[in-house]
């Protein structure tokens, strides 16, 4: 398994994107969205009615993450800022890498097939933030940017966040389709005999 | 003291608690945590580990809630039969939670199950959640804080097996549990099993086994042999570091038991994220206030 760095900034190109091999670490720069279940769930809504969305998603990077949030002299200020577990999105989320253009995806937890077919046929990646590190999240972003469809209420809302270097994100999805946590699966259901042994089972 | 005054001191000192919770993470947790930074090879869980050790040195600095998912906030209460004020303790606690999600701040995680709204304070319906415990011939108060975040919530399960599927069934249970949550769970876990009568008592006993600190075993030295062998067993699934495939998949396991009932083997297993936060405070008669989990703060100053 290789671990190369990259340094991105968003938006990123398809062959950038297509570089990128699972195990590998990325630091992202530019502007990144948040998009959990219900931000996904309204924005495919949308696109299927012909409507337009708050952003271009276009080789952006979505973080599935619902922050903490203050808002202090008016300007909203981040908290806390890591990731949500990404299993629940995988719903939505081959639509929306096809209609959006979405080209890197952040979240923890990991995601299947379907994600990983999207980003094979699509070119994009899957990366994990290190779920739990709410606060370093926060300090790789500088600052929000916006707001949209805060009437989902915080956690769900879509928030544009300037990132410096946001990271270490590690690709577990590549634009092959290979797939990180697959591989480990497999081995741990290879163990899977080895600990009901330890206990006589 | 006037009882307003004194209702004051216990929402202040109730917010504070909130605020240690959500920022400083419990010393067995964090000492686990830096000795599998210590011994880990794999260069990308080291990597990892490294993130969440600066996670949580700028959660302190800083005084940041170190994970957004502050959790479902759930205070377990032992209240001695003489202290006073106790009927005015829940509604002390959702003031507290309330100013304290404005103030720390922490998210708004509390959700109407029909509309999908959010109540925007974390108070609501049965949220915060309050357990109690009467403590006879005590005139203190022992209020215990977990923040349970919801992805490592995901996964709890509860079941009622048969006697003739017991305790083995039980373990295996616990090792499926590990095996299906996978990275979902943030581990490294903190893993609990509790058996019981009735569903309601197994999930009970498996949340006391969260609230245990990392290391410490069961009492009962048949039940503490069963907890190394099930944290052995469940390490020897490989998941590792956030399911990445090297390190621990649990920091501990830890297993609390209630009788059963013949007919049934009541079992309920429940997962901690690494992130896990708790917090104890305790209340003297006469309103003095300490935070027995978090002393090292006092001296800390």
């Amino acid at each position: 398994m290789s671990m190369a760095e990259y340094k991105l900034r968003t938006p990123v190109s398809e062959e950038e994107v297509r570089k990128l091999s699972i195990g590998d670490v990325i630091y992202l720069t530019g502007t990144i969205y948040t998009l959990r279940d219900a931000g996904h769930k309204r924005a495919l809504e949308l696109i299927a009615k012909g409507e337009k969305l708050p952003v271009d998603f276009r080789g952006m990077a979505i973080y599935h993450m619902g922050p903490i949030v203050k808002k202090k002299d008016g300007e909203w200020e981040v908290v806390s800022a890591g990731p949500t577990t990404s299993t629940r999105i995988e719903a939505y989320e081959y639509d929306f890498i096809e209609k959006s253009g979405v080209r890197i995806i952040i979240g923890k937890g990991g995601m299947g097939k379907r994600t990983a077919e999207a980003c094979k046929k699509f070119g994009a990646v899957y990366t994990i933030f290190t779920g739990g590190a709410g606060a370093l999240g926060a300090k790789g972003i500088q600052k929000i940017a916006g707001v949209h469809w805060l009437d989902l209420g915080v956690p769900e809302a879509i928030w544009v966040m300037e990132v410096k270097e946001f990271g270490p994100l590690f690709v577990i999805i590549d634009s092959n389709g290979n797939n990180y946590y697959e591989q480990v699966k497999e081995k741990v259901g290879q163990n899977l005999k080895e600990a009901y042994a330890k206990l006589k089972l | 003291m006037s009882p307003q005054e004194f209702g004051e001191k216990i929402k202040q000192a109730t917010i504070k608690l909130l605020m240690i919770a959500a920022v400083y993470l419990p010393r067995d947790v964090k000492s686990a945590l830096e000795e599998a930074y210590n011994r880990e090879k794999g260069e990308l869980q080291k990597k990892m580990l490294r993130a969440i050790l600066d996670n949580l040195e700028i959660a302190e600095k800083e005084k940041r809630p170190l994970c957004q998912d502050t959790g479902a906030i759930l205070f377990y209460v032992k209240v001695g039969e003489k202290f006073p004020y106790m009927g005015s303790l829940p509604r002390i606690l959702r003031e507290a939670t309330a100013e304290a999600t404005e103030l720390i701040p922490l998210r708004p995680n509390v959700v109407d199950v029909i509309t999908g709204k959010n109540t925007g304070n974390n108070v609501g319906n049965y949220l915060p959640w309050i357990d109690w415990e009467v403590v006879p011939n005590s005139d203190e108060a022992e209020i215990t804080v977990m923040l349970k975040g919801g992805g490592s919530e995901a996964v709890s399960m509860m079941k009622v097996l048969t006697p003739a599927e017991g305790l083995e069934g039980a373990l295996k249970a616990v090792v499926d549990t590990a095996f299906e949550a996978g990275p979902r769970t943030c581990p490294p876990n903190i893993i609990a099993l509790g058996i019981g009568a009735t569903g309601d008592i197994a999930t009970k006993m498996a949340k006391k086994g969260l609230l245990r600190p990392v290391g410490e075993r069961h009492p009962d030295p048949r039940i503490a042999e069963i907890e190394k062998k099930l944290l052995d067993a469940v390490n020897s699934l490989g998941w590792g570091v956030h399911g990445t495939g090297s390190g621990p998949t649990a920091l501990d396991v830890h297993v609390e038991i209630a009788e059963r009932h013949p007919a049934t083997y009541a079992i309920s297993i429940m997962v901690f994220c690494w992130a896990a936060r708790r917090a104890t405070m305790k209340i003297t008669a006469d309103g003095k206030v300490t935070y027995p989990s978090h002393s090292f703060l006092e001296k800390e100053g």
